[in-house]
């Protein structure tokens, strides 16, 4: 029987002490932001898709990539697409084509590792949709060429 | 002006008309300012800002969303009786509508003045009952069928204590009369005062009568998916939402009428009060009444159906039996 | 009808007409993803409990098989997407234990306190989630609130925030720095001082109680019959913990408890959860302190996979996680087979839901702490 009297004494003073901190949480600020309003600074090393990184003192003046398709013998998912071609007069391969195959990028960052010249690093670009899966076959080279990386 | 006071003194219908439309309005604009305080509340409570986008702190949201479910097809699933689905949510608003009539917001605002108010009021909050076994039992889904036979359960257990709390202060007034009842604590006494154990055990047993958490089993979330609305959409499953807030407002205004001292102004000071100050005395007590209901909801987990079960026949029933007993005695000896 | 066929298909037997069929799931509240089951169902009690797997299933083990071991290391950390870092852990030491590669100190441990911080975040989203379970929707936005904070210094080394990538064979890719390194110890703190808070939200609840203790025991012999690992073996009683039992990496060196609960129950798992968290701070915290300087990478020539098999065993967030690898000297695994918890954790739940309300099985599944794409993988 006393047992019974001490369930509900313990019992309500444990519902109790739960509505206080919940009261608590009711009256202390808020710790979320809205989201496509205001924003939270991301971390600069976020792995977003990978970019050519501009370098206006390389060889050909805009990136450092020599075409020499490591990252995408490393690439587990076989997403990026790399070509040189010979050039007279130039030594060593021009890149023509760099492409990345976002939707199927693991984001795993293999390829920025084991690039021997730091071509590529990784953007901080998070905010990614489209309607189709073409959107996101992202050209690399013209993303350099017109300067929309960091 | 006259004329129209006229009509409205000579013809009962017309009066009714005007009272039921307006009831039928109070009734809709309750859920909407409930749907969005439990919103904000629940928000704040998980520390998130809830709907901001739509008007101010997102005050018409609420009236948005009531668009979209108007909006929305009403789905029929295949292998349902048509028409008790069609019919189960209008049952759960009816007697909702119905029971506002009797709810006594001031002195004079009140559409019809009952002398068994309190039984009538209880009736039809437990007439809810009957359409949510027919909405679980029409969907022809399991988990729907769960959800109402929980609830037929729940609510024969819980009506008991909730009557038995009622009956303690019925004692002392001698009238199920709300008038009278409200009358009797017009100076510094208030029922809650002097029958804290029917207080607390009809706001309990009130909580579990309206399916709040944490007695909502009949819509369990995590074992049901939605209990016995799992089937509905658009506007039927607005209707049973209406209806739960609804049910919520009956058990805070009943709670308030025979506990808080209704329409009086606290510590019974006479200034107060008067026909316009009394709806805002009472729906002040009725909403922090509401407003406590969502902080429980947002806290507590789930209890399971044998602990609810035990809660009412164990805890709840033998304590109001013996206060019920207790303030008999009290009664017969002043 | 789909493909799939159940035990309890129909209903055969004219005496037990009055049973019924209930399917729960791929899409159902408390199956948290794609877990299906099929429940014989008298009144309210789960007579016959049939759970049907493959809705999550993404062929992990046949990927390793096609493609070079380095080129499956990011599949590892899908698999359980609760807590990544414990399997590509696993999984680098796996090749570092074949190839025979000596990890520098540092990285070793790095990977300890990265792994740990997981273990945390891990917890909270199993915590949370059960919580959520019985009914309770606020607790577990405390605790996403604490495990953001994990998630938030996580992606300031790993670079993102649910699957990491961060563990090389060889080391770690990216040192930790000073920042990261006060940031850890104010989350430290910050977590010690939320523990009161979730004592008397959850664990004091009497309601939380009562839904959870005598729910769900299972004995410790029924779960070393099933192999139960992590959690809910811990839970049953018997404190076993790959980190202590068999130890790897630097874990040797700390100084920490294996919580073990009495009863076996829902309550005593959920309790086991809540004090490894503060074992994990504790080791966050001596690694921290101990944290030798050096480099985090040594230096890898390229790994062939020795003709033979090597296994390697890990304490995930949820019990034992084995790799095993047999290797037929090319880059390419010959197979790789990965032992996870939760395959063992849920074949539990046949024997110990059978005859219990469906509350009761909601509570007892969800303190099992499931993680569906990892037992489908």
């Amino acid at each position: 029987m006393s047992h019974y009297f001490s369930e509900i004494f313990t019992g309500g003073k444990s519902l109790l002490v739960g509505l206080g901190v919940t009261f608590k949480a009711l009256t202390s600020p808020v710790v979320t932001v809205q989201y496509p309003r205001e924003k939270i600074d991301i971390s600069p090393n976020m792995r977003g898709h990978i970019d050519l990184i501009k370098d206006s003192e390389s060889k050909n003046g805009l990136h450092r990539c020599i075409s020499c398709g490591l990252c995408a013998r490393n690439c587990p998912c076989s997403c990026i697409v790399v070509k040189g071609e010979k050039q007279e007069g130039v030594k060593g391969k021009v890149l023509k084509i760099f492409t990345l195959e976002f939707s199927k990028c693991s984001l795993c960052g293999l390829c920025v590792e084991s690039c021997p010249t730091s071509a590529i690093d990784f953007s901080d670009e998070y905010e990614l949709a489209a309607f189709s899966r073409e959107a996101f076959n992202f050209d690399l080279l013209k993303r350099v060429q017109q300067g929309d990386t960091k | 002006m006259d004329f129209i006071v006229d009509i409205i003194a000579k013809y009962s219908l017309v009066r009714i008309l005007i009272s039921f439309s307006l009831l039928i309005a109070i009734i809709m604009l309750n859920a909407i300012v409930m749907g969005y305080l439990e919103r904000k509340i629940c928000a704040r409570i998980q520390r998130r800002w809830g709907p901001m986008e739509v008007g101010v702190q997102g005050w018409m949201q609420m009236f948005l969303d009531g668009v979209k479910l108007l909006a929305k097809q009403l789905i029929v699933p295949r292998e349902a009786n048509p028409f008790l689905f069609r019919m189960a949510p209008l049952l759960c608003f009816t007697p909702v509508a119905m029971a506002f009539a009797v709810i006594p917001f001031s002195e004079s605002f009140y559409a019809m003045d009952l002398n068994i108010g309190l039984i009538y009021l209880l009736a039809m909050g437990s007439l809810n009952v009957f359409a949510i076994l027919i909405a679980g039992w029409s969907s022809n889904n399991k988990y729907s069928l769960f959800g109402a036979l929980r609830s037929v359960a729940q609510n024969v257990a819980y009506e008991i204590p909730i009557l038995l709390s009622l009956l303690a202060v019925v004692l002392v007034t001698t009238s199920f009369n709300f008038k009278e009842i409200v009358a009797y604590q017009s100076g510094l006494l208030s029922f809650w005062m002097c029958q804290p154990v029917a207080f607390i055990i009809f706001l309990v047993a009130g909580c579990a009568e309206t399916n709040r958490v944490p007695f909502d089993l009949p819509e369990a979330e995590s074992e049901l998916t939605a209990g016995y609305f799992t089937e509905y959409g658009g506007f039927s499953f607005g209707l049973f939402a209406i209806a739960e807030y609804g049910n919520l407002f009956i058990m805070s205004s009943v709670a308030t009428t025979v506990f808080l001292g209704g329409w009086n102004g606290p510590f019974g000071l006479d200034f107060y009060s008067g026909p316009i100050l009394g709806v805002f005395w009472f729906l002040l007590k009725v909403f922090i009444l509401m407003l406590i209901m969502i902080w429980v909801r947002w806290t507590y987990p789930r209890v399971r159906f044998d602990q609810l079960m035990n809660l009412s026949w164990k805890y709840l029933i033998p304590f109001s039996l013996v206060n019920l007993l207790i303030t008999a005695f009290i009664v017969k000896i002043i | 009808m789909g493909t799939l066929t159940t035990r309890f298909s129909t209903i055969q037997d004219p005496d037990e007409k009055h049973k019924f069929l209930l399917n729960m799931g791929p899409q159902h509240p408390c199956t948290h993803g794609v877990l299906r089951i099929v429940l014989e169902m008298d009144g309210e009690y789960a007579m016959g409990i049939d759970p049907i797997l493959g809705y999550g299933h993404r062929m992990h083990e046949k990927m390793a098989e096609c493609r070079q071991w380095s080129g499956f290391y990011p599949n590892t950390g899908r698999i359980d997407y609760g807590g990544a870092i414990p399997y590509n852990h696993g999984y680098c030491a796996l090749i570092e234990r074949m190839a025979g590669i000596e990890v520098p100190e540092r990285a070793e441990y790095i990977r300890v306190i990265t792994v740990e911080l997981n273990r945390i975040a891990s917890h909270f989203l199993g915590v949370g989630a059960y919580v959520i379970d019985l009914g309770a929707f606020t607790p577990i936005l405390y605790m996403f609130d604490d495990r953001e904070d994990i998630l938030d210094a996580l992606e300031d080394i790993t670079g993102s925030r649910l699957t990491y990538c961060h563990h090389r064979v060889g080391g770690v890719s990216k040192d930790i720095d000073d920042l990261f390194i006060k940031r850890t110890r104010a989350i430290i703190k910050n977590i010690r001082s939320r523990f009161d808070m979730y004592d008397r939200l959850v664990t004091g609840n009497i309601i939380f109680q009562k839904r959870t203790k005598d729910v769900g025991i299972i004995p410790v012999e029924m779960a070393r019959r099933y192999g139960a690992t992590g959690p809910v073996l811990r839970g049953s009683g018997l404190g076993f913990d790959i980190r202590k039992n068999e130890p790897y990496s630097v874990y040797p060196e700390f100084d920490f408890d294996i919580p073990t609960g009495e009863n076996g129950d829902a309550f005593d798992r959920y309790m086991v959860r809540m004090l490894e968290l503060e074992q994990s701070l504790r080791i966050i915290e001596q690694a921290l302190d101990k944290l030798p300087d050096g480099p985090v990478m040594a230096k890898v020539k390229r790994v062939k996979l020795q003709p033979g098999d090597c296994s390697f065993s890990v304490e995930a967030a949820r019990g034992m996680l084995t790799y095993y690898l047999v290797g037929d000297g090319s880059n390419v695994p010959y197979k790789l087979k990965i032992r996870v918890p939760s395959y063992s954790n849920l074949s539990l739940l046949e024997e110990l839901c059978k005859g219990s309300l469906i509350a009761d099985l909601v509570s007892a599944m969800g303190s099992l702490d499931l993680i569906i794409p990892e037992i489908d993988r």
